[in-house]
């Protein structure tokens, strides 16, 4: 058990060990079981290449439909295969890859357009401030779904589509909690000195005000990514996301869903790597908020 | 109130503005649509005729408003998968079936989530709590596809309790509602529970417990009054991500609402239905939303 190495207990202050630990509180429970459990996700994501047993699309039409290990199958296919004999391990495993790096992406883009506009709009306020919230009201009022609809009929499932309705989810988030911090700190002295010391606005954003922002953009970043992932996968599931043949975990719950009768194996798996992922990134977001930024703590 | 409500109405008129732009913008560069709608050997004439028709052959900014003319109409053309019917009236018919389906998760939602959340407030630390936190945890964190899926299998496949897919029945409906409830219910619970939490340490409910009314009373009249503000103002993007749950969900059990019909329409590229189908749903989202502010501003008048 993590908790009770010796490495663990010691880093552990006496104050803390007093305190009864509500596991399920946000930010609550030990951050050693989350690294655990997040690296166990995200090295056979990075690694797929050359940890996956199999390649995503290797068929085996002599091994279809095989059951996972402890129900009738046997260790050559631990999670069981699909209809046409693919490896289900294999291919959760670079379903991953594919899940983690569509939603940094898309997080990167929403970030920085999101903060770009936040930082302008709380450092120049008057017109560009009006327009901007404005868009983010508007943006806000939209729900994810209708962008994604109206973007596949109009060109079809891509990354590019995902990738787009990802960035217009999030930059609205981000714009309005940049905005609402850049407003405090332009106030603060040491931005008057750098008025007064002839800086010029790019070089006062990029030295005084961004570094004070930067905190907060990865707490939520980092809380964002679950929400992505779940939106990526509900994308590729409809099939308005990632186009085949690429492993999501999305479309391989789709393709199982006609087999629940004979095979269960096939949808029950990536969900299951679903969850376990959203659920890790999500403990993990909690933890970081709790430890980087306590002030937005909540109940 | 009134300057207040003006203020609401005009925000909620430019989103809808927005939306048609998106849409517009959806045909315009969807490509010409004349190939689509005439066979391969239509001749230059007709071709021209057509164009002509459809007004293709105005500059752009006419064509925004003639399609903003007939979108307020409710006119998106013809249905290209459903013949023989205009779009609109091939969402409005699917209509009912997602708002019987929108209202009874929400439905379900509220009635366990609430219970849920007070139980969880009023007995932090206990075992209810953390029972109640574990919920909401693993909801946000369950893709409702997925757990679409499961519940197929257990209550459909395995158990044989409620039908697999399709409509007609009460029992048909039991489980999608509760696909798309279970995320709501883990975010309603937390939200619940907050409130509760911050209204149980206030002056009234203190001055209630001191002259001796009782612990259901305080809790359910006075405390519960006061912080269902918090998740009623969440009321409205609950309608919203209903409505994106609904997409998904119909589609997992054939439930023949506007999701699954936007989706079969994606697949079958008619754009006219996928057109009309954004348009109810932004209405319908704006509309929730704009009745949650009004009903905010009336329960709380600070606000205004």
């Amino acid at each position: 058990m993590p908790i009770s190495t010796p490495a663990s207990a010691e880093s552990v202050a006496p104050v803390a060990r007093k305190r009864r630990r509500n596991f399920l509180r946000p930010g609550g429970y030990p951050a050693l079981p989350i690294a655990i459990l997040m690296i166990t996700l995200i090295i056979p994501a990075l690694f797929s290449q050359w940890l996956a047993p199999y390649g995503p699309e290797a068929t085996n039409l002599r091994a279809r439909l095989q059951p996972p290990v402890f129900f009738g199958g046997d260790w050559s296919h631990p999670f069981g295969t699909d209809r046409l004999g693919r490896d289900i391990l294999s291919r959760t495993m670079h379903g991953a890859w594919y899940a983690l790096s569509i939603s940094v992406v898309g997080i990167f883009v929403g970030v920085v357009i999101g903060s770009s506009l936040g930082l302008i709009a709380g450092y120049f306020r008057g017109w560009w401030d009006t327009i901007i919230m404005r868009l983010v009201d508007i943006s806000l009022a939209l729900p994810a779904m209708l962008l994604a609809l109206a973007l596949a009929a109009l060109s079809g499932p891509s990354f590019q589509s995902v990738i787009i309705v990802v960035a217009f989810v999030l930059w609205a988030y981000f714009a309005r909690q940049v905005r609402a911090e850049v407003l405090g700190l332009r106030e603060r002295d040491f931005v008057a000195r750098a008025v007064v010391a002839g800086s010029s606005h790019l070089a006062i954003l990029r030295r005084h005000i961004l570094p004070n922002v930067v905190n907060t953009i990865v707490v939520l970043a980092t809380l964002q990514v679950g929400i992505v992932i779940t939106l990526e996968a509900s994308l590729s599931f409809l099939g308005i996301g990632i186009p085949r043949p690429i492993p999501t975990w999305g479309l391989m719950v789709a393709d199982g869903r006609q087999l629940l009768t004979s095979a269960w194996w096939v949808s029950f798996f990536p969900g299951l790597a679903i969850l376990l992922t959203v659920l890790s990134v999500n403990l993990f977001g909690d933890w970081l908020r709790e430890k980087i930024d306590p002030k937005s703590r909540r109940v | 109130m009134q300057r207040f409500f003006l203020v609401k109405l005009v925000e909620s008129a430019i989103a809808l503005w927005v939306i048609t732009l998106i849409v517009f913008g959806l045909t315009h560069f969807s490509g010409n649509p004349v190939g689509a709608l005439l066979p391969d050997d239509a001749s230059p004439e007709q071709v021209a005729f057509l164009i002509n028709k459809l007004g293709l052959d105005q500059p752009i900014h006419i064509q925004y408003l003639r399609f903003l003319g007939n979108a307020v109409q409710g006119d998106f053309g013809l249905s290209m998968k459903w013949p023989g019917q205009s779009a609109m009236d091939v969402v409005l018919s699917r209509l009912p079936a997602t708002l019987t389906l929108g209202g009874m998760a929400m439905l379900i939602s509220v009635v366990i989530a609430i219970p849920l959340g007070v139980a969880s407030a009023t007995r932090k630390g206990t075992i209810v709590d953390s029972f109640a936190q574990g919920i909401a945890l693993i909801g946000q964190s369950m893709p409702s596809f997925w757990l679409g899926i499961i519940l197929i299998w257990v209550f459909a496949v395995g158990l044989g309790m409620f039908p697999t897919s399709g409509s007609g029945t009460w029992a048909h409906l039991v489980l999608p509602a509760i696909s798309i409830a279970w995320f709501q219910i883990s975010a309603l619970t937390r939200l619940t529970r907050s409130a509760m939490l911050e209204v149980l340490d206030a002056e009234y409910v203190k001055l209630a417990r001191a002259k001796g009314v009782s612990e259901p009373i305080i809790v359910w009249k006075h405390a519960l009054r006061n912080a269902a503000v918090v998740p009623l103002t969440y009321f409205g993007v609950l309608a919203g991500s209903v409505l994106t749950g609904s997409v998904v969900i119909e589609t997992v059990f054939s439930w023949p609402g506007l999701g699954w019909t936007a989706i079969e329409a994606i697949k079958a590229r008619d754009f006219p239905v996928v057109q009309s189908v954004v348009i109810v749903f932004a209405v319908i989202f704006i509309l929730a939303n704009l009745l949650v502010d009004l009903l905010y501003a009336y329960i709380d008048p600070r606000i205004r």
